[in-house]
């Protein structure tokens, strides 16, 4: 076992892992952040996207001991208070979600496309988002939302804490 | 007196967003994965390595001694593991081999399970389950379904043959049309004969949730949370299967992530995690890997469909036969070969077809196997009649929509009652065609083709059309019954009315990402007159909606929503005397509107939120009223109904490396009624999308031991965000007869029409080269050969008389001139 510490969604975890348990099963089974999902096992799909540090990452393609001492957010730190980030209100706004399996990864990944370029055109959206897989909407109305989104948000991609006191 | 005097339209129609997002948005959704119990147990499974096999022996000792293995089970451990059930035998006849979820001594594919090891956690369970050491004797595996024909390996030695049924449809014999084999013989001496024989690969359902199903043992109700599209079928195949009082089962369907008739299955995964539950008495989790669910969930599609279609020399259709041999796998699924045969009403479409047969075979081969995937039978339907129209109308030399408008059934011919004896209610395909006609700018495009061919682009152009229709609404459980489906095809519905205000609307289907709270929400607040907002949809769990048939073939709306009106039909019966009392007036008097209740020339009046309760309080009701405005209705259809629509596809191909691009794609619908048009649209992408994707780049493909080689993401290639367009998508409006709302079906629309829009596209782009067709998917390789065989033969297929199938091999055989074969 490896102990590690990890801020995920701004509160901090200390905890004895396997060294060989991922990112993704370090937050769902012992952080209980089961909004980050699996959706396959060769890291094609992107359904577990996470944030490492500001920057998207497959959560099923790092260790978990490679975040120990880093900043891990996840779909549930980026609403607050209960008021949905632009760019989950931009998904709702243009149905670009349908059975929402995908959709964690696809708005990490979102959010990750329009900090490093702000105003992206269809084309850069559409290779943006290659890596995450979506069976249900065909993506046009996720790359309507994106670039609906990216035309009115400030970007940022700092964690925001869902609770200050560390735990 | 109708229920509901005026109801406007206040929700229905609107674009509504939708209810569901919000913890889907924000990662506080119930997947089935999520749930976690005490003292619960993960499995993992042993799978079969080999298409073919004896079990010999399973040695469990040692994966029974690793850290946190609780126990190991093989199938003959697991009495009374439960069975999985075909519930639509093709007839009396048909063979269908005993499928157990953990099999004891023979596989019949690959991927099958053998073991079951239960361990306090996930990792632990599937270290352990390499460890488990099973014997198998090899046999061989017939894995080819013509192959298969020939019985000369059997897939079930103890069936004695690999064809399970034969099913037709002929419409002489029937009395619903004429002789088509005279309607050949007739269009082979003086008029056009066009015969082909088309592939339709096999596909995977690839829904973006893994299966995993979680069982809960302790007390007297063994609950099973499980990512399926059938609850309400699944409770009753455990009580059926196992012995298990159906009363003592809650199946609960939490939020599921997509199923497209891939989650339409009462699966191994899901008996065995129950009889380990059971057997252990603690809760047990089974979530698979993809690379699991790529090789163990049902594929969909595996058709090999031989086609005659009889015209004459102006292009009028005179009879189509259909041959088809369907490739079931290694057992027959739950609807098994129902799918194949879902598809002889539509091979005929939307034509007026006056001769038609239909004969389908079902055979076993070593394969997975195969049931629904989204549009089941009808794509596989579509795809061979519009690629024949195409075809005809590139014999006759006209316009490929000009050959269609001299065979579609007009407007004004509604009700038609079609070859294949289905009524189609109602249609207008001259207005859909001639709105996606303006939307793509179709004789622009054909223009830029002309343009093209004539400058010796390498860049080609090609316009592919799809005139489709589809049954939807599965199904009338009369029309079940006589085709000996083992349940029937209504839909149930209630409406509770709370004291609050707020109302709990129930509904039997199921969904797996549609939006039905959303929809189900728009078509109560109208009827009932109350907001959107107040309304509660529940759904999903057997235990809170204890009828239901649930989520497939398109039947939500059109048989769940007519259920849903007749609820609340029977809500404004019991309000009206309730209101009446309280108004003191006569049940006759009261007019009901946008939830109001008024009398008649006063300007008395009370909502119905206040009938509901004042009906809970019970205080002041007429003598003998029942306290109650609760209200539950089972709704079962007359027939299917039948939405339409055109598809058209424009494709660049370069001829010098065979890539393809999508350039434009434009899909007139007519789904009847729209309830909400952004889940509409939505639906529509989607399906289009999946379409596209069988066309183009999809296939499930098996190695010649059996062994699947598309089994993960990395090879089984589902198209991405940069490998599509923006879709244009518009409706035109002709409400179905056969329901109150006038609803159609829109689920499946999508993926059934755009596969043949993107076929005929390529081919035409191509047809100047003497390329009648190449074999799905269109990957640039198959492409390119093509180019480069029909060069080396500039004489090519459609410049002469047409091949007979029945001469040689397919027509995509690379001897005569179109693509490489089948074993790409």
């Amino acid at each position: 076992m490896t102990r590690v510490h990890v801020t995920v969604d701004g509160v901090q975890y200390s905890d004895d892992i396997e060294p060989r348990m991922l990112l993704v099963h370090y937050l769902r089974e012992v952080v209980g952040k089961v909004g980050t999902v699996i959706g396959c096992d060769t890291s094609n799909c992107g359904a577990c996207t996470v944030h490492l540090d500001g920057a998207s990452v497959k959560s099923c393609n790092v260790l978990a001991v490679q975040a120990d001492g880093h900043e891990v957010t996840t779909i549930e730190g980026i609403a607050v208070d209960g008021e949905l980030h632009p760019m989950q209100q931009a998904f709702h706004e243009h149905h670009a979600l349908q059975c929402g399996y995908c959709t964690p990864g696809m708005i990490m990944q979102a959010l990750d496309l329009v900090r490093e370029n702000p105003t992206p055109s269809e084309e850069e959206i559409r290779l943006g988002l290659e890596g995450n897989l979506c069976r249900c909407t065909g993506y046009q109305n996720i790359v309507k939302a994106v670039a609906a989104c990216a035309s009115t948000m400030e970007t940022s991609t700092t964690a925001r804490p869902e609770r200050s006191a560390a735990r | 007196m109708t229920a509901v005097d005026d109801h406007p339209a206040l929700e229905i129609g609107k674009a509504r967003r939708r209810k569901e997002d919000q913890r889907l948005l924000t990662g506080r959704t119930r997947w089935t994965d999520n749930i976690q119990l005490p003292g619960m147990l993960h499995l993992a499974m042993v799978r079969s390595p080999f298409a073919h096999a004896r079990i010999t022996s399973v040695d469990t000792s040692v994966a029974t001694q690793a850290p946190g293995v609780i126990g190991v089970f093989t199938g003959s451990d697991l009495d009374g593991q439960g069975l999985i059930a075909n519930a639509w035998p093709l007839n009396e006849e048909q063979k269908t081999p005993d499928h157990l979820p953990v099999a004891v001594d023979h596989v019949a594919c690959a991927g099958e399970i053998v073991a079951v090891v239960a361990a306090r956690s996930a990792a632990a369970a599937r270290d352990a389950a390499e460890l488990v050491d099973v014997d198998y004797e090899e046999l061989p595996a017939v894995l080819d379904a013509r192959e298969a024909l020939t019985d000369a390996v059997l897939v079930h030695p103890e069936l004695g043959t690999n064809r399970s049924a034969f099913w037709q449809l002929d419409s002489a014999e029937a009395g619903t049309g004429g002789d088509v084999e005279a309607a050949i013989t007739t269009a082979r001496a003086e008029g056009i004969l066009i015969e082909r024989e088309y592939r339709q690969q096999r596909l995977v359902p690839a829904f973006m949730e893994p299966r995993s199903t979680v069982v809960d043992p302790t007390g007297e109700q063994i609950v099973m949370w499980t990512a399926t599209q059938i609850p309400h079928i699944l409770r009753f195949l455990i009580a059926a299967t196992t012995g298990i009082s159906e009363a003592k089962v809650r199946v609960i369907a939490p939020d599921v992530g997509g199923g497209f008739g891939g989650k339409l299955q009462t699966t191994p995964e899901e008996f065995a995690t129950l009889a380990v539950a059971r057997r252990t008495g603690r809760p047990c989790k089974y979530t698979e890997t993809r690379s699991e669910t790529m090789v163990s969930c049902h594929h969909g599609r595996d058709q090999w469909q031989t086609l005659t279609l009889a015209a004459t020399k102006d292009g009028t259709v005179t009879g189509l036969k259909v041959d088809l041999l369907a490739d079931l796998g290694a057992y027959v699924a739950i609807l098994g070969g129902g799918v194949p045969v879902l598809g002889a009403w539509m091979f005929n479409a939307i034509y007026k077809f006056p001769a038609y047969q239909f004969n389908c075979q079902t055979v076993l081969t070593n394969k997975t196997w195969v049931d629904a995937y989204r549009g089941a039978g009808r794509p596989e339907a579509t795809y061979a009649i519009e690629r024949l129209m195409d075809e005809l109308a590139a014999e006759v030399g006209v316009d490929p929509l000009v050959i269609r408008e001299k065979n579609w059934i007009t407007h004004e011919e509604f009700p038609f009652t079609s070859v294949a004896g289905m009524t189609y209610d109602s249609g207008n395909y001259e207005a859909a065609t001639a709105r996606a006609r303006e939307l793509f700018g179709y004789d622009e495009l054909r223009a830029e083709q002309r343009r093209r061919r004539e400058g010796g682009d390498t860049v080609q152009l090609g316009i592919g059309v799809s005139t489709f229709t589809e049954m939807c609404g599965l199904a009338p459980s009369r029309i079940l019954g006589a085709l000996n489906y083992g349940a029937g095809g209504w839909e149930h519905a209630s409406i509770r009315m709370l004291a609050t205000g707020k109302v709990e609307v129930l509904s039997g289907a199921t969904p797996h990402g549609q939006g039905h709270e959303t929809a189900w929400s728009q078509i109560v607040a109208d009827r009932l007159g109350v907001a959107f907002e107040d309304i509660e949809v529940l759904q999903g769990d057997t235990q809170i909606v204890s009828r239901g048939l649930d989520t497939y073939g398109s039947r939500s709306l059109v048989i769940g929503g007519e259920a849903l009106v007749k609820a609340a039909d029977r809500v404004i019966e019991k309000a009206r005397h309730v209101a009446a009392h309280l108004l003191e007036a006569s049940a006759d008097d009261l007019r009901f509107s946008a939830g109001q209740f008024t009398v008649a020339g006063t300007d008395k009046g009370i909502s119905i939120g206040d009938v509901a309760n004042a009906a809970w309080r019970g205080h002041n009701l007429f003598d003998g009223a029942e306290p109650s405005l609760d209200s539950d209705a089972t709704f079962d259809a007359d027939t299917f109904s039948f939405p339409h629509g055109t598809h058209l596809c424009a494709m660049e191909v370069d001829t010098e490396t065979g890539a393809t691009r999508m350039r434009k794609y434009v899909a007139v619908d007519d789904i009847g009624t729209i309830i909400n048009p952004l889940i509409v649209e939505g639906q529509e992408h989607g399906g289009i999308l999946q379409g596209v994707a069988q066309a183009l780049w999809e296939e499930a493909e098996f190695d010649d031991s059996g062994t699947l080689v598309t089994g993960s993401f990395v090879d089984y290639t589902l198209p991405t965000a940069a490998d599509t367009i923006n879709f244009v998508t518009d409706n035109t409006v002709t409400p179905a007869t056969t329901n109150t709302l006038g609803t159609k079906g829109v689920g499946e629309a999508g993926c059934i029409a755009s596969t043949p829009a993107v076929v005929n596209a390529v081919v035409d782009a191509l047809r100047h080269l003497g390329i009648n067709d190449i074999q799905m998917p269109l990957t640039p390789q198959r492409v390119w050969k093509a180019v480069q065989s029909a060069g080396t033969d500039p004489g090519g297929p459609s410049q002469e008389a047409q091949p007979h199938f029945a001469e040689g091999a397919l027509n995509q055989d690379p001897s005569a001139g179109a693509t490489d074969g089948a074993a790409q």
